[in-house]
């Protein structure tokens, strides 16, 4: 019995191994860059200059394409805006409403608990305006792109706590436009990224360039910069309690820590008298 | 076992007016303060605990997430964003009750590893096993339709497939899957069914696992010698000793849950969920929770027709029978020996078995094509050769280890004192 | 367990173990607030919590129902018998002497000007229509004081909106509201 599993093991081994190289074809053809990020981490926290400048970029460059549904301008006094200013902000955006008294729809300024409009009235307008492939929402785009990490990548990746998988997959695609290779086909009106999860080309042209966006900061105006800014925006977008989740989770995990030490002290003391 | 008679006296007037009436304090006492224990269980013996105190959270949880959810196409999607987003804790329950699905399956499947490695299911427990095993499938099918509800690209395509299994059968199968459908693809009338169902379901866990501590309760645990209770001096009664361990394991069961709740929120659910359903596109990779690939695996796994039987029915049926022999198991093991610990051969294979699970596993998670395919079939074959080859030839052909003569005498010997003498009197035990 | 055998003294070990129960009790304690709070308004709600309402085309005699908060709000531009016909009221006659004027200190009277909108806007009435006594809408321009009639248990207001016959025990409350121009309302 045990010879033919000794026979059977490293035959399985070997094909594990060998399944690593059999299916190259896979996308993305590069691995996404890891980007340092300010809310990477247990501590992590979103650096509210850049979340600013990231909704600058997504208003200025992205929002004629992207819809941005689930977001409420009242949420973006998390990014440390006044009331004020947001008011403003959502001043320049028309929202449908109604029927009024006549039974009519009719558009009106954005206020506060308004959502971002969307640029088109929906989906088959937006695949419709864009060769077919409707823009995704920016929502969730965040949590919603995840490049396999691989075994045993991932499993280290609970213990270093990687959570950042969207923001660099987003950050790679913006900075990853190039020329295709020499023999390398690229569909009409597609884009070569060796970085797009789902093939070699994309149909979005690069949308960002040097100086696209005017930041008041003294932020460098470079491409590199916008894509850490928005992608950096677009999680904060994607998961708005970050900085609420992990504060409490240190509690919580303190309390826990506190708690099972005194239970097995408790534990302890109730087994001492007996053998078990 | 214990004696019959119960100890609960009730001291107060309002304890014996009550006790005379409507015994319930009685009941508790007798089934988990003075229970007796055995005195040498382990923290393998704690995940009885543990999923009791999963089964209130996902239940706690998805009570007050459905006071938020709607169920109904059109909205589905938003109003599980609109609990992320605006409910106050609406984050925290819902990432408690999505991840609190992962770590129920942790720790069922731990449980049911350690009945696996100490011979739990075998006489008198057999009806106490088959309970664990509908609850399995009850959960696994509580766990599916759940994750249907957020109707994100997994939701939808999960089901797809998944319903999609009926049409396997053939005559039937369609009718079948229409009929759970309510319609010919999954649409508004599955969520709404599979929302009523999700809600129904755990209670009816509930309703099991009180038969499944009855059971429990009938014939008193096993422990890790295997030998059965003999005297009183076995055992231990279970408050406070098997409760301060089991607050112990769950502090710390607890403690690994917060960490994904908190810190790795997502990393167990898959990121096309966060895409709203889209009838007419299939993500490139379907892949179920982790909890199911290796399920999954076996499914896929049977590439080639057995006969009359085409690959599709086959590997519906293999997926299908996987569990279901789990129904048999009591009767498949030939062995007179329960525990793992004095079946060296068993030990071997059944650390295999595990090792094959978690290869299986990592295998569902992979494209069904190549070298997997074969990785897959291997793992199968194992998987069922295990159940049905192995366990039944080996209780015949091995010679198990010398067992002690009682529990005392076994947690006396591993304290380095000679229990041996003073229980020699105890006649052989090889059957328990 | 809760003493040491004999002497009757608490030891290190019944400190031990209150310790730990209190953490338990702790811990459950704030385990529960989560499944307890996600029951009040969530952040959308509370968002909506004020709206804008455009009152120029309403001519003394007209009245208006918007929605806010899930309630109905009146706003009546009154004409001047109105007026007058609540002012000549005293305030003995009245069955809840307070305004209930959200925008007026707590205390004040129910007098015709505490429960309007204020001087210069004496003609404007805001009041929630939901009546005092069971919460349900009464109907305008009736009832024997010419101002709101609930018809389900019959309390008529006047036309100050003012508790004057039936079982509803106070006036009908005027929520937070403020002249944003002279044409727009802010409610909330």
């Amino acid at each position: 019995m045990n010879k033919l599993l000794a026979s059977i093991v490293p035959a399985a081994m070997a094909l594990v191994i060998g399944a690593g190289y059999a299916f190259a074809a896979s996308y993305p053809i590069n691995k996404p860059h890891e980007v340092d990020w300010s809310f990477a981490g247990p501590f992590g926290t979103y650096d509210k200059g850049q979340l600013q400048r990231g909704l600058k970029i997504y208003v200025e460059a992205c929002s004629a394409c992207h819809s941005m549904d689930l977001v409420a301008f009242r949420t973006l006094e998390d990014l440390g805006y006044s009331e004020g200013q947001l008011k403003t902000l959502a001043a320049n955006y028309e929202v449908e409403d109604g029927p009024n008294d006549e039974g009519e729809m009719f558009t009106r300024t954005a206020v506060l608990s308004d959502y971002f409009p969307s640029p088109f009235p929906n989906q088959e307008a937006a695949a419709y305006a864009n060769n077919g492939a409707a823009p995704p929402d920016f929502s969730l785009l965040a949590k919603a792109r995840y490049v396999e990490r691989g075994f045993p990548q991932f499993v280290f990746d609970i213990f270093t706590g990687y959570n950042e998988s969207g923001p660099n997959y987003i950050y790679s695609l913006l900075t990853g436009y190039q020329e295709p290779p020499a023999g390398v086909e690229v569909p009409e009106g597609t884009y070569y990224n060796p970085y797009f999860i789902a093939g070699p080309a994309l149909a979005m042209a690069p949308p960002l360039s040097d100086g696209l966006v005017t930041y008041d900061d003294g932020t460098p105006e470079t491409v590199e910069q916008y894509a850490k800014d928005v992608a950096a925006f677009m999680m904060w977008a994607a998961e708005p309690h970050m900085e609420e989740r992990k504060q409490t989770g240190f509690m919580v995990i303190i309390f826990l820590a506190i708690f099972a030490s005194l239970m097995f002290l408790t534990k302890k003391s109730v087994f001492a008298s007996k053998e078990h | 076992m214990s004696s019959d008679h119960s100890t609960y006296q009730p001291t107060s007037g309002v304890g014996k007016w009550i006790d005379s009436r409507l015994p319930l304090p009685r009941l508790v006492h007798d089934s988990f303060v003075s229970y007796p224990v055995p005195r040498n269980l382990n923290y393998a013996y704690t995940f009885g605990g543990i999923l009791m105190v999963m089964l209130v959270v996902q239940i706690l949880t998805g009570i007050v997430l459905a006071m938020h959810y709607a169920a109904d196409t059109a909205i589905a999607f938003e109003s599980v964003e609109k609990i992320m987003r605006d409910v106050n804790s609406g984050w925290l329950l819902r990432y408690m009750h999505a991840n609190g699905a992962s770590f129920f399956f942790v720790a069922v499947y731990l449980h049911i590893a350690r009945g696996m490695y100490y011979g739990s299911y075998k006489a008198p427990r057999e009806v106490l096993w088959i309970l664990g095993v509908v609850i399995l499938l009850l959960m696994m099918a509580t766990a599916f339709m759940g994750y249907v509800l957020p109707w994100g690209q997994m939701s939808f395509w999960g089901a797809t497939v998944i319903t999609g299994f009926f049409t396997a059968f053939p005559g039937i199968g369609e009718p079948i899957q229409q009929l759970l459908l309510g319609g010919f693809a999954v649409d508004n009338p599955t969520l709404n069914r599979f929302f009523s169902l999700h809600y129904l379901l755990p209670f009816m866990i509930a309703g099991v696992v009180i038969l499944h501590v009855w059971a429990l309760h009938v014939t008193g645990q096993t422990n890790p010698t295997g030998v059965e209770v003999k005297t009183k001096t076995d055992t231990v009664p279970f408050t406070p000793y098997a409760t301060v361990k089991d607050a112990l394991a769950i502090s710390i069961f607890l403690m690994v849950f917060a960490y994904f709740i908190f810190f790795m929120p997502n990393f167990l659910g898959h990121a096309d969920n966060y895409i709203p359903a889209d009838p007419l596109k299939t993500p490139a990779h379907i892949v179920p929770e982790w909890y199911f690939l290796p399920f999954y695996a076996i499914l896929r796994a049977i590439t080639f027709n057995i006969g009359p039987i085409d690959s599709k029915l086959g590997g519906v049926l293999a997926m299908f029978g996987s569990i279901a022999v789990l129904f048999v198991l009591p009767w498949l093991d030939t062995s007179k020996v329960r525990s793992a610990v004095y079946r060296p051969w068993y030990k071997l294979f059944f650390w295999i078995f595990v090792a094959n699970a978690i290869f299986l596993g990592w295998l569902g998670a992979k494209p069904a094509e190549g070298a997997y395919t074969i990785m897959a079939q291997i793992g199968t074959l194992y998987y069922f050769g295990f159940f049905l080859v192995i366990l039944p030839v080996l209780g015949l052909i091995e010679t198990p280890k010398r067992l002690p003569n009682s529990i005392t005498e076994a947690v006396l010997a591993k304290k380095g004192g000679s229990g041996g003498a003073a229980t020699a009197a105890a006649s052989s035990e090889n059957r328990g | 367990m809760t003493q040491s055998e004999g002497t009757g003294e608490p030891t290190r070990r019944d400190f031990l173990y209150i310790a730990t129960g209190m953490a338990g009790v702790v811990g459950a304690a704030s385990f529960a607030w989560p499944f307890i709070d996600q029951m009040n308004p969530d952040a959308s709600t509370l968002a909506l919590a004020s709206i804008e309402v455009n009152v120029e085309s309403l001519e003394p005699g007209m009245s208006l129902t918007v929605k806010w908060r899930g309630k109905p709000v009146f706003i009546r531009n009154r004409t001047e018998e109105e007026v007058a016909e609540a002012r000549a009221v005293a305030l003995e006659e009245l069955k809840d002497p307070i305004a209930r004027n959200a925008n007026n200190a707590d205390a004040a009277l129910a007098t015709d000007l505490e429960r309007s909108a204020g001087e210069g806007k004496e003609n404007w009435i805001v009041m929630i229509g939901s009546c005092t006594h069971l919460g349900c809408v009464p109907l305008g321009q009736a009832g024997e004081f010419g101002g709101w009639f609930c018809p389900c248990h019959g309390s008529h207001y006047d036309t100050a909106g003012r508790i004057r016959k039936g079982p509803a025990p106070t006036n009908l409350p005027v929520p937070p509201f403020t002249f944003v121009s002279d044409s727009v309302i802010k409610i909330g």
